[in-house]
């Protein structure tokens, strides 16, 4: 069935009974049964059983095959008796679990084979005990293949069927589409069942629909048809048990099997009650408020006023095209059957469906659109397999109501399907494909007119008939052309920041992961803006895979520290991580009350409306620090990460994208209280925190301690990017070095001294840095030395030891002015 | 070693043998010295002021005059011997010392320590990154868009009808409450939904980028992935540009062996639809097609939706999960060593992929 893969069926497996089964498997008749009981209590048949007809030979020759024709076996179940007919492994044979059939001795005889269950030989669930055939209603003669005559032989393809073909989901869609993919000759099976043209007289239907969706009636077609004097006990036919079970579909009764196996052929799905437990017409309409039904499964459920009802004069007997109910159903004692095939509406099932949670077959199929024409058919075929296998008798008057929807034309302009799709379509194989599929095609002025067939209620458009002439044709026969986009302008500015961080981050060795953006409400409140405590906004999901990780981070390092954790926990306790990605940062309004439909572009209005319901999600970058700088090894020691590291790293980032990073002492949360950093930009805008975690927050979550991290917003340092950097002039006259140290309280920051000493030192000031930073002996309590290194230059002359000097004093004079700073 | 004795006669500028021989006296003790050390030594005896050569020379002075040339002349070119003798020498001796001092210096090079950390690229962004590049080398742009999404931009802008199976099949992660209709992005089509209201026509742009599904992680599956989308809209485009594009960039990506083939499909969003299959030679078990992901010409549905006139514009689209390119293209066995974030995954492959 590989071959349907061309016309769009995707083969996802084959079930094979005979993958796990193997002969010999034969009829077998129990001659003699002897009991014997056992010291452990339990008594065993002692059998001999004819495998081979009287009067003919053993034509199998093995180990364990008697040329008598009869075999001994021991069993232990004791649900047969001497003359039943069964189902004989032989030694040889194989059957489901690799278990291997040979002649053993065992409780003092050699048993040469096994009388088998359903569930030996795998196809069913019976414990009951060994399968008697007579029960299933068979007699076959002794010898007889049993896999032949179980269905055991048969195979069955399981294809992929997209939502859009529900006339795929059976036998009449899918033999049509392998004629399609093959050439085969396609026979309807449709066109096997003579029904009668009109029915009159049955079981009063009315369809009473005052709530339509979307203005399409709920059910447009009812038929019902009457069989009387049914037997619901006669056993199903094995091959048609074998035929539902390769298509994953329990064998149940016979009347309820017949159904099942109507509908995989013909796709419609119908329904068995018993006639004789109907009281007054059948009515279909919309639930009352407070109506209950319990269904088939044996669960009550309340119905909504939407849901599309099956009633009688008792009230509903079925959620329509969805599931029967239980005091209707047909049971061993039914005699009379009323056969429903009836045509729902897809949206009404799929909203039923989805409300009661109950994805059964008949919705699977009516959700995705059943062949309206089918109906008569089906209930015409299920009515012939009653006859024929229940032994009943069809009532010769039925009823038909409803109208049918009209047919769909669709103009098709002669080249369209060619532009469409690339090939040079001739004007018979666009009519051929189109005519295969079932629809019929008229010339017209310039192209022609389609009717598209009643099983195919997804083809709507002329693009969706290009698709049809494309897929028979072959979309193997499509060329290739390669469109010339017009001249683009590369990646925008954003997009290279972006990339340009991200590598300067990996280039100062960290690595980069990826986590899931799933967390806690408690890592929001710790990781979020800063001091906003529990007033904090999230977004929350509303299906989320695990409820204590239901929230939407605001924050990318609860997702990194879980990465360092469990890198660490593998082992690895240098650790430098970086990630990049969305946070989720929900403001004012939280998505529309309603949304704009589909195939119509909304108004500008409407369209701001979504666009603002959509929280804001900046682009952020974060970092942890663990463990030391590099690997030790011989002749080098590693440095210990320290908050200097998360620090450096945000200025590092600020570096490759040309924005200045300013530090300042902070606060936050989930940092040290005494080494965090807040940092910003010059216009004062927050964009991040950086320094050591704080030690408690380490210690709950299993991380060494003195791990550091940074978390910046990147959106705001792109933004703040200079669109040109101007040239600064380049000085070659010499430089005039000169060192200053300067004693300032213990709280001062020392970058605020450096920005007095810049300010105060005046423009021959060419570059001033921090050498060392000095408490203790020598040094009042309370203050601190800062040593600074002053360059000074000139873009005009040769600096004097005078001019550096006078500049450096200024410096000096400033410092002293803005934090009483002493000179040493 | 030798040396002048003192009070060792003075030998005669003017008597040639004696010269002569202390000339070739002083360059046998140069040669004979062995280091910088004994030619300093060498030196100061054959040229130093109490040397016989400089005895003899200050002993010009004394000479009758006719006799001065001569002596001169010979004290001249016999100091220059020995000068010459000295500095050849020395710089031989220095040579030798200069090679010696490297040969003590020789280390062992493949005890050499790792002093830098080497950073490693997730290589999910590294090939985001070189598929992005392709196709901007094809004059295409890149576009990007939320994470969180409104629901009409991810479904019915997109032809996803309200009560279609299709819609259930993308197992939507819904945002709290429910009623405000925003939910998490099931691909990354409402960028290209946003693109067709945002830009001018034609358009050609990827939107690479994280989506979002509500499956449990396990080897093949994981809820956080990747794809990356195109789309182009112009005048006159068939599934002709679309196969044409798709093999293009193939031929970028794997080589110029890559094949590709198209099959049937279903999607709301593109009629006719197909699925993209790739040819991997390389693939582990032999050559085979593998699936790739989603593509087809732009349904008209979705293009009123952004306001373009499907009689004027056509346009395709496709769709490919990057984890699924990165599993087969680099033999990643396991969905979870791309989310679990285990440094080794991402150091293996440093900047590269």
């Amino acid at each position: 069935m590989t071959e349907l893969v061309k016309v769009g069926f995707e083969e996802e497996d084959v079930h094979r009974p005979t993958d796990t089964l193997q002969g010999p498997i034969v009829v077998g008749q129990v001659l003699s049964l002897v009991k014997e009981p056992q010291t452990n209590g339990k008594t065993i048949n002692w059998c001999q059983v004819r495998v081979v007809p009287e009067g003919q030979e053993q034509t199998l020759t093995g180990d364990g095959i008697d040329p008598s024709g009869v075999q001994g076996i021991i069993c232990g179940a004791h649900n047969f008796v001497e003359g039943d007919k069964v189902v004989v492994t032989l030694p040889g044979a194989v059957l489901p679990g690799n278990f291997h059939i040979s002649a053993r001795k065992t409780y003092g005889h050699l048993s040469a084979g096994m009388i088998a269950s359903v569930r030996e030989l795998g196809i069913g669930e019976d414990h009951d005990g060994i399968l008697v055939l007579s029960r299933i209603g068979l007699d076959p003669e002794i010898g007889t293949d049993a896999m032949e005559l179980l269905g055991l032989y048969d195979q069955a393809a399981e294809i992929n069927v997209t939502p859009d073909r529900g006339y795929a989901f059976s036998i009449r869609g899918v033999a049509r589409e392998y004629a399609h993919a093959t050439g085969t000759t396609f026979t309807d099976p449709a066109s096997r069942v003579t029904a009668p043209a009109e029915l009159s007289g049955g079981y009063g239907v009315k369809i009473n629909d005052d709530a339509p969706i979307y203005g399409k009636p709920g059910c447009d077609r009812f038929v019902a048809r009457t069989v009387h004097g049914v037997d619901a006990t006669k056993p199903t036919p094995p091959w048609m048990v074998s035929r539902l079970r390769l298509a994953g579909i329990r064998s149940i009764s016979l009347p309820v099997d017949i159904s099942n196996y109507v509908m995989l052929e013909l796709g419609q799905p119908t329904h068995c009650y018993d006639q004789d437990t109907l009281s007054g017409d059948i009515v279909v309409r919309r639930a009352l408020a407070g109506e209950k039904i319990t269904t088939l499964d044996g669960k009550e459920r309340a119905l909504d006023a939407e849901d599309l009802l099956i009633t009688d004069a008792s009230g509903p007997i079925g959620i329509a095209g969805v599931m029967g109910g239980a005091a209707t159903e047909v049971g061993d004692s039914t005699s009379t059957v009323l056969v429903e095939a009836a045509h729902f509406d897809e949206v009404s099932i799929a909203r039923s469906r989805r409300r009661h949670k109950l994805p059964s077959e008949a919705s699977k199929r009516f959700e995705r659109g059943v062949d309206w024409h089918v109906a008569g058919i089906a209930a015409q075929r299920v009515v012939d397999l009653l006859v024929e296998l229940a032994g009943g008798t069809a009532d010769q008057a039925g009823s038909d109501v409803g109208t049918a929807p009209d047919s769909v034309s669709i103009e098709l302009p002669e080249a369209f399907a060619a532009a469409r799709v690339g090939i040079d379509f001739t004007e018979e194989q666009i009519v051929t494909s189109l005519e295969d599929l079932g629809a019929a095609v008229e010339k017209n002025d310039g192209g022609w007119t389609v009717t598209a067939p009643s099983w195919r209620s997804d083809l709507e458009t002329k693009e969706d008939l290009s698709e049809e002439i494309a897929r028979l044709v072959g979309y193997d026969k499509i060329p290739a052309t390669l469109p010339v986009a017009p001249p683009g302008r590369g990646l925008t500015r954003v997009q290279q920041q972006r990339r340009r961080l991200i590598q300067a981050l990996a280039d100062a060795g960290l690595t980069e992961v990826l986590s899931y953006p799933f967390v806690s409400k408690a890592a929001n409140d710790t990781f979020g803006v800063a001091g906003q405590g529990a007033d904090r906004t999230a977004v929350k999901l509303a299906n989320p895979i695990s409820e204590e990780q239901g929230f939407l981070r605001t924050s990318i390092l609860p997702g990194l520290i879980e990465v360092a954790k469990r890198n660490h926990s593998r082992g690895f306790r240098d650790l430098a991580l970086f990630e990049s990605g969305l946070v989720f940062l929900p403001g004012g309004t939280v998505g529309t009350a309603s949304i704009p439909p589909l195939g119509v572009k909304p108004s500008d209005e409407v369209l701001d409306g979504l666009y603002d319901g959509v929280p804001a999600q900046p682009f952020h970058l974060a970092a942890v620090l663990t463990g030391h700088d590099s690997p030790a090894a011989a002749g080098h020691a590693p440095r210990p990460w320290d908050w200097a590291d998360a620090l450096d790293l945000a200025r590092v980032a600020g570096d490759v994208l040309g924005v200045e990073v300013l530090v300042s002492q902070g606060s936050h949360q989930a940092f040290h209280p005494g080494r965090a950093a807040r940092l910003s930009l010059r216009n004062g805008e927050v964009v991040g925190y950086a320094g050591e975690l704080h030690p408690k927050l380490l210690a709950a979550s299993d991380m060494p301690a003195r791990s550091v991290a940074l978390e910046l917003n990147a959106d705001a340092l792109f933004g703040a990017a200079p669109d040109v950097i101007v040239a600064r002039h380049i000085s070659t006259f010499p430089v005039a070095t000169q060192d200053v140290a300067l004693v300032v309280p213990a709280e001062v920051p020392a970058d605020d001294v450096l920005a007095a000493l810049r300010e105060g030192a005046g423009e021959l000031l060419e570059d001033v840095a921090l050498f060392d930073v000095y408490a203790g002996k020598g040094i009042e309590e309370g203050k601190k030395s800062l040593a600074f290194g002053l360059r000074f230059r000139a873009n005009d002359r040769t600096l004097t030891a005078d001019e550096a000097s006078a500049a450096r004093e200024g410096a000096v004079a400033l410092a002293a002015e803005r934090f009483g700073a002493v000179q040493r | 070693m030798t040396e002048t004795l003192p009070g060792a006669a003075i030998p005669n500028p003017t008597d040639e043998a004696a010269i002569t021989a202390a000339v070739d006296q002083a360059v046998a003790a140069i040669a004979g010295a062995g280091t910088l050390d004994e030619l300093k030594a060498v030196r100061l005896a054959h040229t130093g002021e109490k040397s016989p050569l400089s005895l003899a020379n200050r002993e010009i002075g004394k000479l009758p005059k006719d006799q001065k040339a001569l002596a001169g002349k010979l004290m001249g070119a016999s100091r220059g011997r020995v000068n010459k003798a000295l500095a050849d020498r020395t710089a031989e001796l220095e040579a030798e010392n200069d090679a010696r001092i490297l040969l003590e210096e020789t280390v062992d090079v493949t005890a050499a320590p790792r002093r830098r950390r080497t950073g490693a690229r997730h290589p999910l962004s590294t090939l985001q990154d070189r598929v992005a590049d392709i196709f901007v080398g094809m004059g295409w742009e890149i576009a990007e868009g939320p994470e969180v999404e409104s629901e009409w931009f991810n479904f019915d802008a997109l032809n996803f009808k309200p009560d279609h199976p299709a819609r259930e099949m993308q197992d939507t992660f819904f945002v709290e409450p429910p009623e405000a209709h925003l939910l998490m992005r099931t691909h990354t089509s409402p960028v290209q939904v946003r693109s067709m209201l945002e830009r001018e026509l034609p358009i050609y742009v990827l939107c690479p980028g994280k989506v979002f599904r509500t499956d449990e992680l396990d080897a093949t599956h994981t809820p956080v992935f990747h794809q990356f989308e195109g789309l182009a809209i112009d005048k006159h485009l068939s599934m002709a540009d679309l196969r044409g594009t798709l093999e293009h960039f193939a031929r970028q990506m794997f080589g110029d062996e890559a094949q590709i083939r198209l099959r049937p499909n279903y999607f709301p969003f593109t009629e006719p639809s197909a699925e993209l299959d790739i040819w991997h030679p390389g693939a582990k078990g032999g050559p085979r097609w593998i699936e790739w992901g989603g593509c087809g010409m732009v349904n008209p549905n979705v293009l009123r939706a952004a306001g373009i006139d499907p009689d004027v514009y056509s346009g395709f689209a496709f769709g490919m999960g990057i984890e699924r390119t990165l599993m087969f293209r680099n033999e990643v066995g396991d969905m979870r060593d791309m989310i679990e974030g285990d440094v080794r995954f991402s150091e293996h492959f440093g900047m590269e992929i």
